[in-house]
Order: C-alpha cells, then structure tokens, then sequence
C-alpha cells in the first residue's frame, strides 16, 4: 500500500511543478504565438498525471478498476485542438486587421484567401 | 500527517502559484486573445484542483464537478474565440 501511496504522491508533485513551469511560460514568452504553446503542458503531461494517481488511488482504495476519470483526459484531448486552433485564427485576424507584425505563413500551405470577417461579410 | 495529504497539500500550494501568476497574466495581457488563454488556463487548473481534491479527501463526488469545469471551459473559451473572430457569438 505504501509503494502506491508513494507513486500517487510522485504523480502528484510532478504535475504541481508542470503546471507551474507551464504558468511560468504563459508569463515570460514574449509574443501571443509563443504563448499559446505553454498550456499545452498542462493540457498534456499535467492532465495525465493527475487522472494517472486518481486511477490508481481510487483502484486501490475500492479494490476494483476506476477508469471512469479517463473521461477528462479523452475530453480535453477532443476540446484542447479546437480551442487551440479557435484562438490561433483570431489572434491571426486581430493582428492583421491591427496591421501588426505577423508569423509568416508555411511555404508549403496553399495561399491564404481574401480576410473575411465583419467588414468584408456586408 | 501522511505522505499522500503532504503531496497533496503541495500540489495544491504549487497549483495556486501557477493560477497567481496566470491571473497577472489575465491582468497584463496585451492583447485580447491573450486574457482568453490566461482564462482558459485558469479554468484548467481549477479543474485539476479538483481532481486532486478528490484524491485528498477520498470521495468519487468531485469527479462529475470537474468534467462539467472541463466541459465549460472548452465552451467558453471557444464563445469567445468565436467572439473575437467574427464580432458576435451566434449568428
């Protein structure tokens, strides 16, 4: 029982230090494009490490297998993309509407089209 | 004192840093879409409070809280992305 106790509390105390590392990045990456990669740490290992000593403790405390916490991860690997990719286009129009210095885009993607948004919808 | 409610106790001191520090983001945040990851941020790292709650306290009770936290802040935070994009929510 001590050898689980202990694993659970490891998984614990490293997903502490993940989000916090991944905090960090959110506060010191110097550009929006730069800083959108931070949470995913904790949307990844922080996310698992957690739902990894839920598991275990709750098996272990019940006697029989508790998967039901692998709902989250499977959730938030569905929603964190979409979010992602959501926040990444309108931080793109925003900073072209704004005529702000932008990334370029991949040579190899297909050229992008007109910008279509509120003033060019009418 | 045991093992696991230390660990716990920790994770949860580490966990309120990081959200500190991410609300100085949500305050500072240049633009936008900046507050929107800060928020979206803050949200996950309640839900993982959450979770270790549970752990803590030995009851299956928190779990359906933190899916629905999981749920809304995807909602949310793609609200207002949505928002950001396009000027209005639904049209």
């Amino acid at each position: 029982m001590i050898v689980v106790e202990a694993l659970v509390s490891l998984l614990l105390v490293f997903s502490g230090v993940v989000v916090f590392s991944s905090a960090l990045g959110l506060w010191r990456l110097p550009d929006f494009f730069m800083r959108m990669h931070a949470p995913a740490l904790l949307y990844t290992v922080g996310t698992w490490s957690v739902t990894l000593a839920s598991i275990l403790h709750f098996s272990f405390a019940t006697g029989s297998l508790a998967l039901h916490v692998w709902l989250i991860i499977v959730l938030l690997s569905i929603t964190a993309p979409v979010t992602t990719v959501l926040l990444a286009r309108a931080a793109l129009f925003r900073g072209r509407q704004a005529g702000e210095a932008l990334p370029e885009p991949l040579a190899s993607s297909p050229a992008e089209g007109p910008v279509t948004g509120p003033a060019s919808k009418q | 004192m045991t093992l696991l409610s230390a660990a716990a106790t920790l994770t949860l001191v580490l966990y309120a840093l990081s959200a500190i520090v991410t609300l100085l983001r949500l305050f500072r945040g240049p633009r936008a879409q900046d507050r929107v990851v800060a928020l979206d941020f803050i949200f996950m790292v309640a839900m993982l409070v959450l979770l270790v709650l549970a752990i803590r306290y030995d009851s299956a009770m928190y779990f359906e809280a933190a899916l629905l936290m999981a749920l809304f802040g995807f909602v949310s935070s793609a609200a207002l992305a949505k928002f950001l994009l396009r000027g209005e929510v639904i049209e």
